[in-house]
């Protein structure tokens, strides 16, 4: 009875140990096959908010991974054919206003005014966008319509969201072809279930 | 026997350029060529190394100099 009991118990050691091992080698094959994936709900549609969903986009598809992208609402407008962003100093009280160029007792200079009397001044925000864009230039910052050309090209997957243009009265022609599908919240939940990061911007 | 040197210049380049550039110019290397790459975009010292861990290609050399930051990257 007794050496019974010990050759079960040793053959039980040892399948232990042979699971153990197997285990963390299956684990280990699986982790290394593994493809990271993103998905970025992007709502928002001025020129300063559309940076982060193609700027991470872009980086994460160049690390070789699987990207997706669902613009809805505002977000929608960073799909159109023709880009025209503009950025608001209004409800961004953190915006620096430097000018970019001018004297150089001014150039680089805060404008010495809260950001909501500077929108109330006609024009202001056609002036903002353009100094945003002169100084992103300056600093060799990609363009919008560069960093989505650079998406596109590393098969980013751009989902559009149909309520969007239903709601706003949106024409399809109006958006850029390379649009995958124009879908609801229903088919890209499933999608962000699977992905390792999930962004809202 | 001769290797040809790859070079990329993303000088003047912010984030994420230098990346996605060294990305585009690494796919048309063979395994085992090296790129070098100058850049004067602080960032992309720690994001460069980033970039070949995920991607598995090695980082060779790192350098910062007055003028930029010059890195090496062997294909993997």
């Amino acid at each position: 009875m007794r050496s019974t009991a010990t050759v079960s118990e040793r053959s039980n050691e040892q399948l232990n140990q042979w699971f153990d091992q197997r285990f963390a080698e299956k684990m280990a094959e699986q982790e290394a096959n593994h493809i990271p994936s993103m998905t970025i709900i992007a709502t928002k549609g001025t020129l300063d908010m559309a940076y982060p969903p193609f700027i991470l986009a872009s980086t994460a598809a160049a690390l070789g991974w699987e990207v997706s992208i669902f613009f809805t609402f505002y977000g929608l407008s960073l799909l159109k054919q023709n880009l025209d962003l503009k950025v608001s100093p209004l409800g961004n009280p953190a915006m620096p206003m430097k000018l970019p160029e001018g004297p150089s007792w001014l150039k680089g200079k805060e404008i010495p005014m809260p950001t909501s009397i500077m929108t109330l001044v006609p024009g202001f925000e056609n002036m903002a966008t353009g100094m945003m864009k002169k100084t992103m230039d300056q600093k060799g910052v990609a363009r919008i319509d560069q960093l989505r050309e650079l998406c596109i090209e590393a098969e980013v997957k751009l989902v559009a969201c149909q309520m969007t243009v239903d709601l706003f009265d949106y024409g399809k022609e109006d958006f850029i072809p390379e649009i995958e599908e124009w879908v609801g919240a229903a088919s890209f939940l499933p999608r962000a279930m699977n992905a390792d990061v999930n962004l809202f911007v | 026997m001769t290797e040809n040197v790859h070079t990329l210049d993303t000088r003047g380049l912010s984030c994420p350029l230098p990346i996605l550039k060294t990305k585009k110019a690494i796919a048309n290397l063979a395994s085992g060529e090296v790129l070098e790459i100058k850049a004067t975009d602080p960032g992309s010292v720690k994001d460069l190394d980033s970039f070949c861990q995920q991607t598995g290609h090695q980082m060779i050399s790192s350098e910062s100099a007055e003028d930029g930051f010059f890195f090496k990257i062997r294909k993997g």
